[in-house]
């Protein structure tokens, strides 16, 4: 079986978008060369014309790919840094999400903004480090973040398919991931529909984008004293609740481990739901990066910041009622 | 103006038409911001309706417009129905947005009006991109992007600027420099010239009368023809003074940043003086009387037409259908 990897998926599902309708096209900085690996040759087999460098103006070809979807194309942007997406805030969560609302359905922005290398690069510090999906899950835009390489394909296909704007952030964490795939049985993944990765009886853990792996690996070493559940969303907004509610009928218990900030983030959203809707018979917790975190540069701080394995360990034994392992 | 009525007209009576028309329709708005019929107020148009009727009366109908804040009159000049027009400032399911975007976001997609735009400058990079798809698809369609003298220190519109004169691309950048950024005089806010701006990344400009529709319609036509023939973009600046508020509110806040001559003297040349002129007082009169009529049906349309159903707030969120789940939707 063919190995495929993170990035190579991302790649193959822009190959096969640009083959497949014509109005696909890629806007971003870098993408006729390809710095993130994933506009590599697209270029030379789909043209300038619809492979385009834009100049360092985010705000500006942010809403260029809005006036161009607004007209019938459908640009994907590939942004090389996630926090750029706070520079470009008001291009997409004020322009191309509010104009179906706005105009009382006549408009429709079917762009993609794809954010490689989402989270933290160990080493490349406080703005170029951050995880904002849950803002622009908080402001109501489709947004994804797919786990694994074969959800990586699927979940760009249908995000570029969609006729809302959907932001897509891959995390660098899962850059390198492989996969065993048969490349034939690739296709798209629907959004808002989640998966349970690993099922369990005894507690639900919600992880998101390379979290995931985290989560599997914590209930593989708890499976002689707990039966965990892992579920991936994998798409963040518009989240399938239903999909949790029966994971959580199943468990009765629930940890959410997410990469972003505590404070009215997404965790929060997903804890908070499931006290006001689900029956839980332990009170939920929750692993995240701290209030208001901003990545520290020096490798030890930067980890201390993130959620980690061992406390989602603890936060798992905690709900449990099991005894926390000594260290 | 549906075809028929547009042919009883000359260009020169059409231009008086569309000022007339946007003139009038805001005063009627104004009546019904204080009358509590629209909620949330206008911003009012009234003096520079010569702009944006010389503009659109260069352009064809399937060119594409991004308009600003104060939009009526190049919605209305680009051909938006004035009875939908109503509607929609009036919060009516018949209204061109359904009652969704208001006086800010009157839109009329079908007619290229890709929407009136609450964020100062936010529609030149949208016109750009929208100029770039035309060119892409092999149209000779070229987009215009409406802006005022505020939006000159935005740095999205100068992005644009520099996006569009690097690719050639079909935009016509049409600044109306009526003199204020809501209270702010240009002379506090814009270092060196609006056309100077233009002139460093390459792309031709000029500054005209704002309160002649004809010169705004010739300069117009002569930057829309290079552009549709691959010359590349242009800037007009056109000079005009905004008669009234920046925004109804002005009424209650009691604000106060010009004074009373200085609002006589901006008054004192009036577009619509200027073109009536022109065209003598008996055929003015015919389209006046013609402006009330249409008005007045619309006004009726709109006032008549039903109130959306709140359960429906969030229908149109995403172009999908997607909708936020049952229970979290408010007073469904």
């Amino acid at each position: 079986m063919p190995k495929l990897s993170y990035l190579g998926a991302l790649s193959k599902a822009l190959n096969d978008e640009l083959a497949r309708d014509p109005s696909v096209c890629v806007f971003g900085e870098d993408v006729r060369v390809g710095v993130a690996n994933i506009t590599k040759g697209l270029v030379e087999q789909f043209g300038p014309q619809r492979i385009v460098d834009m100049p360092l103006s985010e705000q500006a070809f942010t809403s260029f790919a809005t006036g161009a979807a607004l007209v019938g194309q459908r640009p994907v942007i590939e942004f090389q840094i996630p926090s750029l997406l706070f520079l470009v805030f008001e291009q997409i969560a004020n322009q191309a999400h509010k104009f179906s609302l706005m105009t009382g359905g006549q408009a429709k922005v079917p762009v993609t903004y794809l954010v490689p290398g989402s989270g933290s690069r160990v080493g490349w510090a406080g703005q170029h480090s951050d995880q904002p999906y849950g803002l622009f899950a908080h402001v109501g835009l489709k947004t994804v973040v797919p786990s694994t390489p074969s959800d990586a394909y699927g979940l760009l296909v249908s995000a570029i398919r969609d006729d809302d704007p959907v932001v897509v952030l891959t995390p660098a964490a899962s850059s390198t991931d492989r996969e065993d795939v048969d490349p034939a049985e690739l296709g798209p993944v629907p959004l808002g529909v989640g998966r349970v990765v690993r099922p369990g009886s005894d507690i639900t853990v919600v992880a998101v984008g390379h979290l995931v792996q985290e989560a599997v690996a914590v209930a593989d070493e708890l499976a002689s004293e707990v039966s965990v559940e892992v579920f991936d969303p994998r798409t963040v907004y518009p989240f399938d609740w239903a999909g949790l509610a029966a994971s959580v009928g199943r468990t009765g218990r629930l940890v959410v481990i997410d990469d972003t900030n505590r404070f009215c983030g997404f965790a929060a959203e997903i804890v908070s739901t499931a006290a006001e809707e689900l029956t839980l018979t332990a009170p939920p917790r929750r692993v995240t990066r701290p209030d208001g975190t901003v990545l520290p540069f020096a490798l030890e701080l930067d980890r201390a910041a993130q959620p980690h394995r061992d406390q989602l360990m603890d936060a798992v034994r905690g709900v449990c009622g099991l005894a926390r392992k000594d260290p | 103006m549906s075809d028929a009525m547009s042919e009883q007209y000359s260009t020169r009576e059409r231009l008086y038409r569309t000022m007339r028309l946007i003139r009038r329709f805001e005063e009627f708005c104004i009546k019904l911001v204080r009358s509590g019929e629209i909620a949330g107020g206008i911003h009012p148009y009234i003096g520079q309706e010569a702009i944006a009727a010389g503009v659109c009366a260069a352009l064809r109908p399937d060119d594409y417009i991004t308009s600003t804040h104060r939009g009526h009159g190049h919605v209305l000049a680009k051909g938006a129905d004035p009875a939908g027009m109503m509607a929609e400032l009036t919060g009516r399911v018949t209204g061109l947005n359904k009652g969704r975007g208001g006086s800010m976001h009157a839109a009329d997609v079908s007619l290229g009006i890709l929407g009136a735009n609450g964020i100062v400058g936010a529609g030149a990079p949208i016109a750009a991109g929208a100029a770039w798809a035309a060119t892409r698809a092999g149209e000779d369609r070229i987009a215009v992007s409406f802006f005022g003298d505020g939006a000159v220190s935005q740095g999205v519109v100068l992005e644009s600027f520099n996006l569009a004169a690097l690719w050639q691309l079909p935009v016509l950048f049409v600044c109306e420099n009526n003199g204020y950024a809501s209270t702010l005089t240009v002379d506090n806010a814009v270092a060196g010239t609006i056309v100077g701006r233009a002139a460093a990344f390459g792309i031709p400009a000029a500054r005209i009368d704002g309160t002649d529709a004809e010169a705004v319609m010739a300069a117009t036509r002569e930057y829309a023809d290079r552009a549709r023939s691959g010359g590349g973009p242009a800037l007009l600046e056109c000079a005009a003074y905004r008669f009234d508020a920046h925004h109804t509110w002005e009424h209650k806040s009691f604000v106060r940043y010009r004074t009373r001559e200085e609002v006589a003297e901006g008054r004192s040349r009036d577009p619509l003086l200027v073109q009536a002129e022109l065209i003598g007082s008996e055929t003015c009169e015919r389209i006046d009387r013609e402006v009330e009529e249409v008005l007045e049906s619309a006004r009726q349309f709109a006032l008549e037409s039903p109130k959306p159903d709140p359960a429906d707030a969030l229908d149109h969120l995403y172009a999908t259908g997607l909708r936020p789940r049952a229970g979290v939707t408010a007073h469904a």
